[in-house]
């Protein structure tokens, strides 16, 4: 059997890291993020990182701890809006950001995982973020032309995977995961429970082990909540 | 009290949910829609980050850092949630399969064009979901003041800020009016006035043009 698991996270991104590169991640703001790996990304000191990602997590947390290195030279992303710094960067000129609306980001993601380099959506007709790109009528509907995202690694945060890469996330820590997933030369995983071969029920697998190529128990699970929001428990 | 206050919005804007209903409710105002949901009729919340049947908030034994809504709050499960990748959850949304998506503005034109992400100057913090909402979803209704801080016209003849989608507004609930129009084709029309308020104070606090 080819050896997925490795024993931590700078054996798993071993050989896979150089400046200039692209990266994928997974994650709804700091929701379901690979803590774990973004930590030892940050003590690579790899530089000049294309990020993909829904969001820059916030100043100390997340793909935020790569800015506050500048790390990232440039961004894909949806929403930025937690991350003081990411804002200092992005006024004065020395980060570099792609504004992609979210269901373009994730669909992006999925079709550069799929082998599809572009398609057409309704998204973004009419908008500055359709300037430049190629407009299509469908039925009588105008579409914009989008490119699918291939990174040369992706890095994801899963609830369970086994020895075959096999994946399960957990509840809405799901979010851009699955995706991040398919679109990287090579993945890697952070998980939170590594299980047995055979532990986890064939139908219930999110993400095939055939797009995930190394597998890591995360070592780092502080699962920052960002809007605690709570109801009074019934009298 | 002259106007509807954000309350009695959220309230107004409820009564458009109908029975059977999936609707995306947006980040502030238009999320506290939810408290003002007739009891009679069964909508189902959608969360554009991935889940379909939104709960209430939890109580603090019940807090799960992976059960957050697109708003980054916590929320809870109830007995028909799903949850979904962020790809299958905007297929919902650009699918056309969700019925109805309530959000806020900073100005909606008489052509029915939203503006409501990026002020040009001022730092631009993206997006998010609400180019695909506005492009997806079947009926967009628009929660917003009637007049911007400096007391210029938000419903206006043509939005002076970047567009977030072009003829997407199909209602716009503002603190002193609502507007309508049955289809994309179609002017809006002036259908009610908060209280206090007459369609000769709307017609002299709005920009845009509209039908009596």
């Amino acid at each position: 059997m080819v050896q997925k698991i490795y024993c931590d996270a700078p054996a798993a991104l071993d050989g896979l890291l150089h400046d200039g590169m692209t990266i994928a991640a997974g994650g709804f703001g700091l929701c379901g993020i690979p803590e774990t790996l973004i930590d030892a990304i940050e003590a690579s000191g790899v530089t000049g990182i294309t990020a993909m990602s829904n969001n820059a997590g916030v100043d100390d947390f997340g793909l935020g701890k790569l800015l506050r290195t500048r790390q990232i030279a440039r961004m894909i992303a949806s929403y930025v809006g937690e991350n003081k710094e990411f804002e200092r960067q992005y006024l004065a000129g020395e980060l570099d950001v792609e504004f992609c609306p979210q269901g373009t980001l994730a669909e992006r993601m999925r079709a550069g995982g799929a082998g599809i380099p572009g398609f057409y959506t309704r998204t973004g007709v009419g908008t500055l973020l359709a300037q430049g790109k190629e407009v299509r009528e469908f039925n009588g509907e105008p579409y914009v032309l989008e490119t699918g995202l291939v990174a040369d690694l992706a890095i994801v945060k899963a609830w369970k995977a086994d020895p075959y890469g096999n994946l399960v996330f957990r509840k809405s820590a799901r979010n851009f995961n699955p995706m991040a997933a398919t679109c990287g030369r090579v993945t890697v995983a952070e998980v939170e429970h590594l299980v047995e071969a055979g532990d986890l029920e064939p139908d219930q697998i999110h993400t095939p082990g055939v797009f995930v190529q190394r597998v890591i128990l995360a070592t780092r699970n502080e699962k920052r909540i960002e809007r605690r929001t709570i109801r009074e428990e019934a009298a | 009290m002259i106007g509807w206050t954000r309350e009695a919005m959220a309230a107004r804007a409820a009564r458009e949910l109908r029975d059977g209903h999936y609707v995306n409710l947006g980040i502030g105002i238009p999320t506290s829609v939810a408290n003002y949901i007739d009891p009679a009729i069964d909508v189902t919340l959608q969360s554009e980050n991935g889940i379909l049947g939104l709960g209430a908030f939890p109580t603090e034994a019940e807090v799960d850092a992976d059960v957050i809504n697109a708003g980054k709050q916590t929320i809870t499960e109830l007995d028909r949630t799903s949850y979904v990748s962020s790809a299958d959850s905007f297929g919902m949304i650009r699918g056309g399969h969700i019925h109805l998506s309530i959000l806020g503005a900073m100005e909606v034109s008489q052509h029915g064009d939203l503006a409501n992400w990026m002020v040009p100057g001022q730092m631009v913090k993206g997006p998010g979901g609400a180019m695909d909402l506005v492009a997806g979803v079947r009926r967009i209704i628009v929660l917003m003041d009637h007049v911007d801080k400096k007391g210029a016209p938000k419903f206006r003849a043509r939005c002076t800020l970047p567009l977030t989608g072009a003829n997407v507004v199909d209602m716009i609930i503002t603190t002193h009016a609502l507007f309508e129009r049955p289809d994309r084709k179609s002017r809006f029309a002036l259908k009610e006035c908060a209280p206090g308020v007459t369609p000769a104070d709307i017609r002299a606090m709005t920009e845009a043009d509209y039908e009596d």
